[in-house]
């Protein structure tokens, strides 16, 4: 619904083009932008005046950069204070020398520390510890039924008892320290920052239970309210991180970006499903495009992962570019790629994929259909579909439900893919991969016969070259343990 | 076309996901990690376990915050609003008295944004408060005011918010939105509110995925005095839906309240379990007349895409604005009014049974300029 910030500067960008160099008032124009991006990602409004002033401070002063257009060179000084203020300082968690180490969750009602404080408990458990769970959300019905089914879940105890809340924290650690548990997580009751009364009850269980750590847990959603929540917990009880949930929607969670500049801790964690295990520690990098509404990458790796099999990877690849893939094995990548999820879904996530391919709604139960075309086919056929002539086409047709007319606009399609795909693997380095496939789509079925709302006027990016400079960002982030990668390997998709 | 679509899509997303997995895996030892990418959903036997509770208004456990009082008090929405003066109300504070000049017109789009109002909204807003003002050739900030006011109203109002009843009980109402957001409770309260207008309620435990969202929801059948239809954790949302409105309709009740479990709008699976919900409770015995999407009021610019993927989905009827009584003011509901046309129905207001409100336009504009 909304566009991306990579969408908006093309637009500012097409008509700088060529000069290079950005006057004032480029900047003026390129940092409206940005603010009405960050606004729109819920970042709050006087994170984004700091923001954007900043921004200006450094893309004025900056010199051209020969390697980068201006575009590409403000969203990487955007991107790059992104990381720093999201990731200045990671969360380092270290144990109580006098066990337990305790941690107490506190936030708004709905944000999720009920099912954030079993994950935790989970996350614990898998370091090695022997962590102890207590409810002391008495307010909300059922809420202590809730964490005891998902301590039951985790196998983790849940201390609770019908008192109140300050005295259930009390007698928790209590049995914490006399059952030998090393981790005592506090669970409570949801309340906002501006009642008083369940303020104090707050401060008071921390009173009590003198926690190592205070999580405030936030809800990615959250819009202009979070600074304020923030504020206030803060005020009340001294935070010493942020758990970011709901992350697996599509909010932009410019809400993260908001505490972490006001109150100035760290986002610890950041929770990205329903199931338990859909928990871990925070990655600043991935929020930050996610901020911008760049591509995400990382997220696409991970989904490609639970579906591909490595090796199968490398064969799928090795047929592709040797001009051996058939229409069986499309019809195979088909259904891995239907397991990712929709297709728009995963279109939205790569990099350098224009927009108008984009944004074009491609209906999932066309993959039904091409499936069943494919499915109707003899075996023959799918390896040479050359052989299909017109009765051929026609029972097909009649198996799938479908007009002759779609199966040899498949076959088309299809054939014309396999041309290209060996004219690639002929060429042999990825380099020339790229430039190869560069060219298939400005002559193939991207070119002029796909009109997706009056077709695709920006020449399609150079996708493996992005790629692959994705790919160096992942490596060196992955073996680096979650380090944050040095701005200049910065690749910037989705620009000419 | 749309084949030509499918290929090259599929396509795309080939060629970058081998690329990708071949650079991973190369770049790692070459362990692969599976994780199952759907949420797991209990056998289809929901229907056959289905538990209908039969609960008695008795003891309310000694913890229990909500008390149900007899005769509702309708809190109103500046006093309780009046506990978070907010940015908002602070910077029309400053209007007052003043001449309309740049520095006013920055003090109202910093407010707007400030109340979660989103950019797109503001600036239309704006731009009509600017041709009336110029029009009318206003000078004074309490003028200004006033456009501001009456356009907000007339953006807000003009929409039908009551609650409908269907022709044939059992009327059904259908309560739906991301996790988190007070769907329970909602269901809750608008079942307390049915009591006291003298209704027979059902109430359609159809969170059957969120652990002890039944208990929930059972405590508030419990207080209120309502019959409770729940299935097997875990099970078929749909089947339970259906037999709590088979059960209301044999049993005479006029009202079924069903709760669902939250669900993120992205998650397409979960969004048509949540279309299948609906459409088998209409083949039930009653009528759905409601569908109503519950948003917190702490959400921000996302709230409009959730209404748009739930109506897709569902078809609303309306919005359930909750927790209203924070500091939060719950702008995006009129980007949501003038963008999708679903007008807030309700309004929650604090924790009590009885916070559960109609929406007002004039009272909801007078809130956030007061």
């Amino acid at each position: 619904m909304f566009e991306t910030l990579s969408d908006r500067f093309e637009t500012i960008f097409s008509r700088l083009r060529g000069r290079g160099k950005l006057s004032e008032s480029d900047v003026d124009e390129v940092l409206r932008e940005i603010r009405v991006a960050l606004l729109e990602a819920d970042v709050a409004l006087p994170v984004v005046k700091t923001f954007v002033e900043r921004v200006r401070t450094q893309a004025v002063g900056e010199e051209v950069s020969r390697a980068l257009n201006p575009a590409q060179q403000v969203i990487k000084i955007v991107h790059g204070e992104l990381i720093a203020i999201l990731g200045g300082e990671t969360f380092k968690l270290s144990y109580a020398s006098k066990p337990p180490t305790v941690i107490l969750m506190a936030g708004l009602q709905g944000s999720g520390k009920t099912t954030n404080t079993a994950k935790l408990a989970k996350w614990f458990k898998a370091q090695g510890r022997n962590p102890l769970m207590v409810g002391a959300d008495l307010q909300r019905p059922a809420a202590v039924a809730q964490l005891q089914t998902l301590g039951a879940q985790i196998d983790v105890p849940v201390f609770s008892e019908p008192s109140d809340p300050v005295a259930v924290a009390a007698a928790g650690l209590e049995h914490a320290q006399r059952t030998g548990r090393d981790v005592l997580l506090v669970d409570t009751a949801g309340r906002l920052s501006i009642d008083s009364e369940l303020m104090d009850e707050v401060r008071r269980i921390s009173e009590v239970v003198s926690p190592d750590y205070t999580l405030l847990v936030i809800d990615a959603m959250t819009g202009q309210d979070a600074v304020a929540t923030a504020e206030a917990f803060h005020a009340t009880l001294e935070l010493d991180g942020v758990v970011l949930t709901k992350l697996d929607g599509d909010a932009r969670g410019g809400a993260a970006l908001s505490v972490r500049e006001v109150v100035g801790r760290p986002i610890a964690f950041a929770s990205t499903g329903e199931k338990l295990e859909d928990f871990d520690l925070f990655h600043p990098d991935r929020l930050a495009g996610r901020i911008l509404g760049m591509g995400d990458v990382l997220s696409l790796i991970e989904k490609a992962e639970q579906v591909y099999e490595a090796e199968e990877a490398e064969e799928a690849a090795a047929r592709l570019m040797e001009g051996r893939f058939t229409l069986e094995d499309f019809l195979h990548q088909l259904q891995q790629i239907k397991k990712m999820g929709p297709l728009s879904g995963i279109m939205g996530m790569l990099p350098g994929v224009p927009k108008e391919v984009r944004n074009a709604e491609i209906d999932d139960r066309q993959i039904g259909k091409v499936e069943a075309m494919i499915r109707s086919m003899t075996p023959a056929e799918r390896v040479e579909p050359g052989v299909i002539d017109g009765s051929r086409r026609a029972r097909i047709a009649a198996g799938s439900g479908t007009t002759p007319n779609d199966i040899s606009m498949l076959v088309k399609q299809f054939t014309e893919m396999q041309r290209m795909m060996k004219k690639m693997g002929g060429a042999g380095s990825k380099k020339a991969l790229g430039k190869a496939r560069k060219g298939k789509k400005r002559k193939g079925p991207g070119g002029g016969r796909v009109t997706v709302r009056g077709g695709p006027s920006a020449p399609m990016p150079d996708l493996a070259a992005e790629l692959e400079a994705q790919m160096g960002r992942v490596g060196s982030q992955r073996s680096g343990g979650g380090k944050v990668p040095p701005a200049d390997d910065l690749t910037l998709p989705g620009l000419p | 076309m749309e084949i030509v679509l499918v290929v090259l899509a599929v396509l795309v997303v080939l060629v970058a996901g081998v690329l990708l997995v071949r650079s991973v895996a190369t770049r790692r030892a070459g362990t692969v990690e599976l994780e199952p990418a759907e949420r797991e959903v209990a056998p289809p036997d929901g229907g056959s376990a289905v538990v209908v509770e039969e609960l008695a208004a008795e003891a309310v456990p000694a913890t229990e915050s909500v008390e149900v009082a007899e005769a509702p008090t309708r809190p109103r929405f500046r006093e309780r609003l009046e506990r978070a003066r907010s940015r908002f109300g602070d910077a029309i504070g400053a209007l007052r008295g003043s001449r309309i000049d740049e520095s006013v017109w920055e003090e109202l789009e910093y407010a707007l944004l400030g109340a979660d109002v989103g950019v797109d909204a503001t600036e239309d807003l704006l731009a009509s408060v600017r041709s009336t003002v110029a029009e009318r050739r206003l000078t004074e900030g309490d003028e200004l005011l006033d456009v501001l006011k009456e356009e907000m109203r007339v953006r807000l109002g003009g929409f039908d918010t009551s609650l409908h009843s269907g022709d044939t009980p059992p009327t059904v109402w259908l309560l739906v939105g991301v996790n988190g957001v007070g769907k329970t409770t909602t269901a809750g309260k608008l079942a307390h509110r049915a009591k006291i207008e003298g209704r027979t309620v059902m109430l359609a435990a159809g969170d059957t995925f969120r652990a002890a969202a039944a208990e929930q929801l059972g405590m508030w059948a419990e207080r209120t005095g309502a019959s409770m239809v729940r299935g097997a954790d875990g099970g078929d949302p749909s089947a339970v839906v259906f037999d709590a409105i088979e059960a209301a309709a044999a049993r005479g009740c006029d009202l079924v309240i069903a709760d669902t479990a939250g669900r993120l709008h992205t998650k397409s699976n979960l969004m048509e379990e949540l279309g299948k919900v609906r459409r088998v409770a209409e083949r039930g015995a009653g009528t759905v007349t409601e569908v109503l999407l519950v948003l917190d009021a702490t959400t921000g610019q996302n709230g409009l895409v959730q209404a748009q993927q739930f109506t897709d989905a569902v078809d609303l009827s309306g919005v359930v604005l909750t927790k209203l009584d924070g500091s939060a003011k719950g702008g995006i509901v009129l980007a949501i009014q003038t963008q999708l046309g679903i007008p807030v129905k309700l309004v929650g207001l604090g924790e009590g049974a009885d916070d559960l409100v109609p929406f007002d336009a004039d009272e909801f504009v007078e809130a956030l300029f007061s």
